[in-house]
Formats: structure tokens, C-alpha cells, sequence
């Protein structure tokens, strides 16, 4: 087993790199610089720690598997510790956490160098980081709480003209959907200190899992989590925040919220809803996954009706996390598999759409889709780069999101056949609206404005190239990732199984 | 006929000695002085009356750990664990609080010590409400503790919201102290007792046949300190006098006099009345529900700073209250938790409010907050602080004082209760934001833009109220381990 340090450096570092763009604010971009370099230092740590994981660490239920694992308590009669560890579930968020961050400072406009917006972004950089690799309920709760604040201010400081209404919409929604999650954990957390009552009180993740509680008691707790956790990913009918906070958001914002922080709420489903209440979810599984395949349904539709860019990335969002969320409560280590990597893949994908977005609004200052047309002409490398990010984003062969909606609609059909044949038909509506929005921006005659838009420049050249050099190279070759993934997701489903067995 | 006088253990009621004594003291010198008494003296005198208590409290609770609690008086007055901590939550408040009246006063070129003498006299009375025993002697806690505050919320003379806030209060708060003591009595008729220890005993050996007198005594009581601590649905003169008031009475108000009343709940619901739970429980739900709930709505379309605050204080009332509603060592834990951290951030962002009201204590309008943060940094980074405190947000103390109440309460069987009191958080949470977004927005053109001069003393207490809301977000550790000890030393 590997030492916690890595962890907490990763996310003491950002909080650390804060600090010093707040001290050095009067140079100008000196602040930019460090949370760049700081963005940089974070994804080599993050890279290591990837390549240095095991898997194959013994241990009781809830941490075999966990590498890099410390527990330290806190406040006993809180019942706070400070609890890390790192398993497959968790690996690709770490990484993709700390590269949001890079190419979200990177791909950023000027008025997003100002000194605060770097300190609020690597905040929140820390606080996801910190939400990721909690290893106890309680922990993690704070840290998923956290992260609302940055956000709040990110979009409220530095959003579009209606930015007061999104921030605002978007805290209500995610706190009192929380509210739900934190009785849930407490609830548990005091069942278990009533069965043991001479341990103290914890939430340690591990000793959660013992909590023994009635069928009826899990189905409402897997309930409060799945209301929490819907509303930040966000699963229909929960998602009503999304479409207006992602438009008004700024695009390192939107980019923040919809690759990374939306990821939280399935990373949350999947390692506290499903992993707690394994039995729970059996019974509850079937609405789960009928709100997934009615979230796929609905969002492309909406996508595919949508005038203006953000909300159309939005409403793909939304179909597209009814596929994680299918994979996540599948049941099946093929789905569960599916599901971290499509987490990791969707947030390259859209990363991708929000960083195109951002350039074209940056020339054109607006985002309205019928103010573009026919920008293959002025921008060929641009429309390029939209392309493989959109086929990605169909599942095209060869692409990063085909593997992971094929591993995802394979572990479905092998558990729960129906729902996956109507979850395809969502593979089939992205490539209408994808294409539909790729023909009306970037198809026709460039007339006006459009035909002098410059192409894109080295800079977002260079920003981009990661974004299509992941989607391909998982695309191709995606096996060292997902051996990373499966042992962890095995784990988890055979936790499922044995429980309905034994019970 | 002889006249016995009970045995009196001077340490256990020193505070209450020290405090009520400095009272005297200015206002005899306040008399032989040939002019007024300079500010600077009677503030001196408030300062140092508070620090001695906090010392005198440590020597409480060093005799507290060597001999357990113990009472003294006729078994009138108290010392344990939680009346210690809570007297030492009032000293650091006052202290404070005072600081921020001296600045205050300077300003409004009020002369004269009459707010300290009044101020000092409320404190022994709100000290008393925490180590009383007996319903008489919380009586006569809540009587000292109102009669000064009734003249200190007419302070600002030259102002008819100050005179009518003051009426209003004191008629109010007549006919609550007339319900109290009636409940009080009733209680005496059920029980043949007003000490709260006999009353616990004599309920626990005998059963009530015909429990009417004292379901009706209890209510009374219920509603004499729903009243003080300004739960719905007895909150209405809440937000008028928050309003009227001079606004560091109004921070007085919100700190100081809610911890004694709450202590003095806490002992007559849980130590006195703890064998009827059964009764009191379904009362305490639905009087959380209202007050964390109403408070809250009603705070959301508030655009005057005090008002505002005056809800959201209700609404915190409310969160508090869920602690005595566990009614076990967690929940009361819990509750002096949150009291020890919401007073002194209470008394802070109401001393920004004060010296944000400017020359007349006027400009409270939300408005008037505007892009305070981008002129004055760090007085607008401490109310943002001081708000997502309240807000309970994490990494603030605030958070851990709403986690524990609630902890308490799902403990104790309350899942629901804690659900729509958090939910009622996110109502309230709405309305922190707000402000704090006002805070941190573009100027705007047409409104006076002067910098706000902090005088120290204000500055001091603002420091304080931060630091308590940020330490004890980080490290909360100690302090919920002292909250626990206190607890397990009470019920005596």
C-alpha cells in the first residue's frame, strides 16, 4: 500500500496554490501563472498516483481495494476523521479533476486571469479533489458541500447577464437536495452506533457497510442518497437547474460544473447509494433506471430542439448521464465499468464542446446557434476538432465514447434487457441532434460576420490537442484504463450479489 | 420565629456578585462623578467585569472537575457544566458587545454610562437564568435580565422607532413574564414545588392521576420562554424591536439574553420536566417545525438589514431548540455547541451592522451593502464570513452547530425533524447569499459610496466573531469535547 501523502497533497495543494495567487494578485498574471503552474504539478501528481495504484490490496469489505489509505479521527463525539483512499472508482475523477483544471485555466478568457476567479477555481480544484477521495460518508459529505461555494461565486462574480438567478438556482437546488443526503448519513451512522455501542460514533465508509437495516429503512436511505445525487448529476426530472446555470455560467465555470461536478453526484450514487445499500438498490434499481433511460429520452429531444449552444451541450448532458446512471445501478461489472470510464469520457467530451464554445463566443459574443452558420469555411481546424468531439460523443468505433456506452448498454442488457433496448434508441438520438447542431453551425454559407471569424489560433490549438488526443487514445486502446477500473467495480458488484444471497 | 439563612458557596454565584456589582459600582460613580462618566471608564469597568468572570469560570470548572456539580442556596442556584460554559459564552459576548456599544455611543455622542449600568445589570439577570434551579429564581433572572433591556432598546432618544420598539417589548414582554410566573405557579400546585430538583423528584416517584395543572403549568412556562427566545409563533415582536433598537443592543439581544433563556429552558424542559418527554415532545416538534420554517420564509423577502436578521435569528432559534427536543446529553450538548459558537458571530455581524448604520443608525437597507467587499476588503470577507456561518456552510462553525443538533435529533428518532429544518436552512441559505452577493457587486453610481470608518472596539469584536466562526469550523474538536463534559455534568 502506497503512503496517503499523495492525496492529501492533492488536495492541500490547490487550496495552497490559492493562497499564493491571492498574495501575489498586484503583479499582473502572476496569479494566472501559479494556478497554472499549480494546475500542472497537480495533474503530474495526479498521473503518478494513477500509475502507482494497486488494486490488489487485501483487506475487510470497504477497503480491499483501497490504495494510498489513512484514517485519522478528528472530533469523536462529531464523529469526524479525516479518511483517504483511492480505488478504481475513484482513479480517472482524480485525474480528471486535476485536468479540468488545466485547460479550464488555459482555454479561459482574459477576464478570467482576474486573480480571485484563479483562487476560486483552484479551491474548488481542491474541495472535488477532496470529494473524490474521501474515504469516510461524513468527510465527503462536507467536501461535496463545499464545493458550492466556489461554484457559487464563480458563476455569480464572473457568469452572463442572468448569472445572480443561475448561482442562486443552483445552490438552492444541490443544498436542499443535500439536505436529504445528510440525514441519510446520519441515519446510518447513528443505526450503526446502536448495534455497536461501545465503538464511537464514525461514518467510516468500511463500517458503514456493516450497518445492518431493515429492507424497508434502505430503500428510504437509497432514496435521500439518489435524491442528492440526481440533483447534481443531474438525473431527470432533478436536471431544471442545469440548462439555465451552464449557459449562464462562464466557460471555465460550465466546464467545472459539467465535467467535473455533475460527475460527483454519479461518483456519489455509485460509491455511496450503490455501495452502502446494495440490497436497496435491487429493489429500487428498476425506477432508477427508468428515470435514466427517461432522462436519455427527454435531454435528446430537448438537445435536439435547443437555439442556443450551452443549453444544447446542457440537454446532452443530460442523456448522456442517463448512461452513466444506467450503468451505475446495472448491477453488472460490465456496466459499473462503463459507467466510470463514460464519467471520465463525458467529461473530455464536453470539456471539449465548452472549450469550442468558448472560442467561438469569444469571436462572435454570442451563442446563439442560429447567429452561426457555414463556419466550416472560415474555421476548418475548429469544425475539425468539433467533429471527432461530437462522433466521440455519438459513440463512434475508435472513439472514447463508444467503448464506455457499449460496455454500459452490454452490462445493462446482460441484467436488465428492456431498458438497455430503449437506452439505445439514445444512441441513435445523440447522432440526429449532434449532427443537426454540427449541420446549423458549421454547415452552409458563411455570410456576414461568420465569414471573417479567424480560425483557431495556436493556443487553442494546443489547448484542444489533449481533449483529442484522450478521445482517441481510450477510444483505441482503452484496456490499461479499464483494468484499473473493473477489479474495483467487481468488487462492488459482487458486494450486491452476495448480499441479495445471504440475505 | 427564626430566620435561617441558607448556606451560600460564594464561588457558584461570584459572576452573577461581580457583574451585578460593577453595575453598582459605575452607577454610583456615574452619581459622584461631577460630570458624566468619560466612556472610556465605564466601558473599562464592562470589559474587566467580563474577563474576571471568565477567569472565575475556569476556577468553576476546576472545582466542578475535582467535586462534580453541585447547588448551593437552598438548593436555588446551580453549578455544573453547562450554566459554567454558558456563563462564560455571556462573559465573551458582553465583553464584546460592549465594545461595540462604547463606539456606538461615541458616535451618537450619547453621554453618560447608562448603557453599561443597564447592560451589566441584564447580564447578572441572564447569568442567574443559567444557574437557576428554581422557578422563581429564573423569574427572577428573566425580570433583571428584561427591566434593563427594556430602557436599553429606548436608548436612541431622538428616534420614535426606538420609544415604540421599547413599548412594544415591554408590553409584550409583561404579559410573557405574567404567563411565566403563572406557569410557574400552576407548576407549584401540581408538584408542591417550584425547585426544579424536587419537581423532577416528585414527578419521577408519583404518578399524576389528573396531570391537567400541570400540562397547563408546563405550557405557560413554555410559552414565558418561547416568547424570550422569539419562536414562532411568538416571535411577532421580533423584528419591530431588532429594528428599533440601537444596533448594538439589538446584537445584545440576539446573543446575550437568548443563551440565558435557552439555559433556562434546556434546565426546566429536560432536568425539571425531563419524566413528561412523552407530553412536551409532540409541542417542541410542531414549535421547531413553525419556528425554523417561518422564520426563514419570512426572512426571504426582508430588505432591511436588522429585520432580516431578526428572522434569521428565529430561524437559528429554531435549530437551537432542536437540541432540547433530543432531550439526552447529545442534544443539550449540542445546543450549548451551538449557542457558544452562534453568540459571538451574532454580536459581530451585528456590530458590522452597526458601524455600516453610519452618523443616526440609519442606513440599514441591503442596498446600502453594495460592493462593500471591492472598497473595504476585509470588512466585507469578515460579514461574508459571519453570514455563511449562519448559513451553515462547511468549514465554518456554524456548520458543525447545525450538524450536531441534527445529529442529536436523527440520534433520538428525529430523521423528519432534521429534514425540514435543513430544509428550512436552504430557505435560509437563499437569503445569506444574497446579501453576501451584495456584497461582492459592481458599484453602483448614484448611492454614496463613503468609505465606513471601523473604530477599534468594533474592529476587535468583528475579529472575534470571525475567528470564533472560521477556528472552530476548522477545529471544532475541542470545543464539542467541552460541550460534551459540560453536559455530562448537568442534570444534577
Amino acid at each position: 500500500m502506497h503512503s496517503s501523502v499523495y492525496l492529501t497533497v492533492l488536495i492541500a495543494l490547490p487550496m495552497f496554490g490559492a493562497l499564493v495567487a491571492m498574495l501575489v494578485r498586484r503583479a499582473p498574471g502572476a496569479a494566472y501563472a501559479v494556478g497554472v503552474a499549480t494546475g500542472v504539478v497537480e495533474l503530474v501528481i495526479s498521473l503518478v498516483v494513477a500509475v502507482l495504484y494497486k488494486s490488489n490490496i487485501p483487506g475487510a469489505a470497504g477497503t480491499a481495494g483501497f490504495d494510498f489509505y489513512t484514517r485519522h479521527v478528528l472530533s469523536a463525539p462529531l464523529g469526524l476523521a479525516y479518511d483517504v483512499a483511492l480505488d478504481g472508482l475513484s482513479l480517472l475523477m482524480v485525474v480528471l479533476t486535476a485536468l479540468v483544471l488545466v485547460l479550464s485555466l488555459l482555454g479561459g478568457r482574459d477576464r478570467r486571469r482576474e486573480p480571485s476567479f484563479v483562487a476560486w477555481l483552484l479551491i474548488l480544484t481542491g474541495l472535488t479533489m477532496g470529494s473524490f477521495v474521501s474515504h469516510d460518508v461524513l468527510e465527503f459529505f462536507i467536501f461535496f458541500e463545499l464545493t458550492l461555494v466556489p461554484c457559487y461565486f464563480i458563476i455569480a462574480g464572473w457568469g452572463g447577464r442572468e448569472r445572480n438567478r443561475a448561482a442562486l438556482k443552483f445552490f438552492l437546488y444541490t443544498f436542499t437536495a443535500s439536505a436529504f443526503l445528510l440525514v441519510g448519513i446520519l441515519y446510518m451512522g447513528f443505526a450503526l452506533q446502536h448495534q455497536h455501542p461501545t465503538s464511537g460514533l464514525s461514518f467510516a465508509y468500511g463500517a458503514l457497510m456493516g450497518t445492518s437495516l431493515s429492507h424497508a429503512t434502505a430503500v428510504w436511505l437509497f432514496v435521500a442518497f439518489a435524491i442528492a445525487f440526481g440533483a447534481k448529476s443531474p438525473i431527470w426530472p432533478l436536471h431544471t437547474w442545469s440548462p439555465l446555470t451552464y449557459a449562464e455560467a462562464p466557460t471555465a465555470g460550465s466546464i467545472e460544473l459539467s465535467a467535473l461536478l455533475a460527475k460527483l453526484g454519479s461518483y456519489g450514487l455509485l460509491r455511496f447509494a450503490v455501495g452502502l445499500l446494495p440490497l436497496a438498490q435491487v429493489s429500487v434499481r428498476p425506477y432508477v433506471m427508468t428515470l435514466a433511460v427517461i432522462g436519455i429520452l427527454y435531454g435528446s429531444i430537448l438537445a435536439a430542439v435547443s437555439t442556443e449552444l450551452k443549453r444544447f451541450v446542457a440537454y446532452s448532458s443530460l442523456a448522456q448521464m442517463g448512461f452513466i446512471t444506467l450503468g451505475v445501478v446495472s448491477g453488472s461489472t460490465i456496466g459499473v465499468t462503463g459507467a466510470v470510464l463514460l464519467m471520465f469520457n463525458h467529461g473530455i467530451i464536453t470539456m471539449g464542446f465548452f472549450l469550442v464554445i468558448g472560442f467561438l463566443e469569444r469571436r462572435r459574443l454570442s451563442t446563439q446557434i442560429a447567429d452561426f452558420s457555414g463556419l466550416q469555411r472560415p474555421m476548418p481546424v475548429m469544425a475539425a476538432i468539433f467533429t471527432v468531439t461530437m462522433l466521440a460523443s455519438i459513440g463512434l468505433p475508435g472513439l472514447s465514447g463508444f467503448v464506455s456506452e457499449y460496455l454500459i448498454l452490454i452490462g445493462t442488457f446482460t441484467t436488465h434487457a428492456w431498458w438497455s433496448v430503449v437506452a439505445a434508441l439514445g444512441v441513435l438520438a445523440s447522432a440526429v441532434y449532434l449532427l443537426w447542431a454540427y449541420q446549423r453551425v458549421f454547415h452552409g454559407r458563411a455570410e456576414g460576420e461568420n465569414a471573417g471569424l479567424a480560425d483557431a489560433s495556436a493556443k487553442e490549438r494546443w489547448v484542444l490537442v489533449p481533449v483529442v488526443v484522450l478521445i482517441v487514445a481510450l477510444g483505441v486502446f482503452p484496456k490499461p484504463v479499464l483494468d484499473k477500473i473493473s477489479p474495483s467495480a467487481h468488487v462492488l458488484v459482487t458486494q450486491v450479489s452476495t448480499a441479495s444471497v445471504t440475505k | 420565629m427564626t430566620l435561617t439563612i441558607p448556606s451560600i458557596h460564594y464561588l457558584v454565584i461570584l459572576p452573577v456578585l461581580i457583574f451585578f456589582g460593577a453595575s453598582l459600582a459605575l452607577l454610583i460613580a456615574s452619581a459622584m462623578w461631577r460630570r458624566s462618566v468619560p466612556l472610556a471608564f465605564s466601558t473599562t469597568v464592562s470589559v474587566a467585569a467580563s474577563l474576571a468572570v471568565v477567569v472565575v469560570s475556569f476556577f468553576q470548572w476546576h472545582c466542578l472537575d475535582k467535586s462534580g456539580a453541585s447547588t448551593t442556596i437552598a438548593h436555588a442556584v446551580v453549578l455544573d457544566g453547562f450554566s459554567v460554559v454558558a456563563t462564560a459564552v455571556i462573559a465573551v459576548c458582553t465583553a464584546l458587545s460592549s465594545l461595540v456599544a462604547r463606539d456606538w455611543l461615541r458616535r451618537e455622542n450619547v453621554r453618560g454610562a447608562e448603557y453599561q449600568i443597564l447592560a451589566l445589570a441584564s447580564t447578572a439577570g441572564a447569568m442567574l437564568m443559567t444557574q437557576a434551579n428554581d422557578l422563581i429564581v429564573i423569574f427572577l433572572g428573566l425580570e433583571i435580565l428584561s427591566l434593563g433591556l427594556y430602557v436599553l432598546v429606548a436608548l436612541d432618544r431622538r428616534k420614535t422607532e426606538s420609544a415604540e420598539a421599547a413599548l412594544k417589548y415591554f408590553i409584550l414582554g409583561g404579559f410573557a413574564s405574567a404567563i411565566f410566573i403563572y406557569g410557574a405557579a400552576l407548576v407549584y400546585g401540581a408538584t408542591g414545588s417550584t425547585n426544579i430538583t424536587t419537581v423532577s423528584y416528585f414527578l419521577g416517584s408519583n404518578v399524576l392521576l389528573k396531570p391537567g395543572l400541570l400540562v397547563a403549568g408546563g405550557a405557560l412556562l413554555l410559552v414565558g420562554f418561547a416568547f424570550k427566545i422569539a419562536a414562532v409563533p411568538f416571535h411577532m415582536w421580533s423584528p419591530d424591536v431588532y429594528e428599533g433598537a440601537p444596533t448594538p443592543v439589538t446584537g445584545f439581544m440576539a446573543s446575550i439574553v437568548k443563551v440565558g433563556a435557552f439555559a433556562a429552558l434546556v434546565r426546566v424542559m429536560i432536568s425539571g420536566l425531563g419524566t413528561q418527554l412523552a407530553t412536551w415532545r409532540p409541542i417542541f416538534w410542531a414549535l421547531i417545525v413553525l419556528t425554523t420554517v417561518v422564520g426563514a420564509a419570512l426572512a426571504v423577502p426582508q430588505r432591511n438589514a436588522k429585520r432580516l436578521l431578526a428572522y434569521s435569528s428565529i430561524n437559528q432559534a429554531g435549530f437551537i431548540l432542536i437540541g432540547v427536543w433530543s432531550a439526552d446529553a447529545r442534544g443539550v450538548a449540542a445546543s450549548l455547541f451551538y449557542l457558544a459558537t452562534y453568540a459571538p458571530v451574532v454580536v459581530a455581524t451585528f456590530a458590522i451592522v452597526s458601524v455600516m448604520g453610519g452618523l443616526g443608525d440609519e442606513r440599514h437597507s441591503i442596498e446600502s451593502y453594495r460592493a462593500l467587499a471591492r472598497r473595504q476588503p476585509w470588512l466585507g470577507a469578515s460579514l461574508a464570513v459571519l453570514l455563511l456561518t449562519q448559513l451553515g456552510a462547511p468549514l465554518t462553525a456554524g456548520f458543525y452547530a447545525k450538524y450536531s443538533v441534527l445529529a442529536s435529533a436523527v440520534d433520538a428518532g428525529g430523521a423528519p425533524l432534521a429534514l425540514i429544518a435543513l430544509l428550512s436552512a436552504a430557505i435560509a441559505a437563499s437569503v445569506y447569499l444574497r446579501w453576501t452577493v451584495v456584497l461582492y457587486a459592481e458599484p453602483d453610481e448614484e448611492l454614496d459610496v463613503s468609505r465606513v470608518v471601523v473604530p477599534t472596539g468594533t474592529r476587535i469584536t468583528i475579529g472575534a466573531g470571525v475567528v470564533v466562526a472560521l477556528l472552530f469550523g476548522v477545529w471544532p474538536g475541542p470545543l464539542a469535547t467541552l460541550a460534551q463534559h459540560a453536559s455530562v455534568y448537568f442534570l444534577p
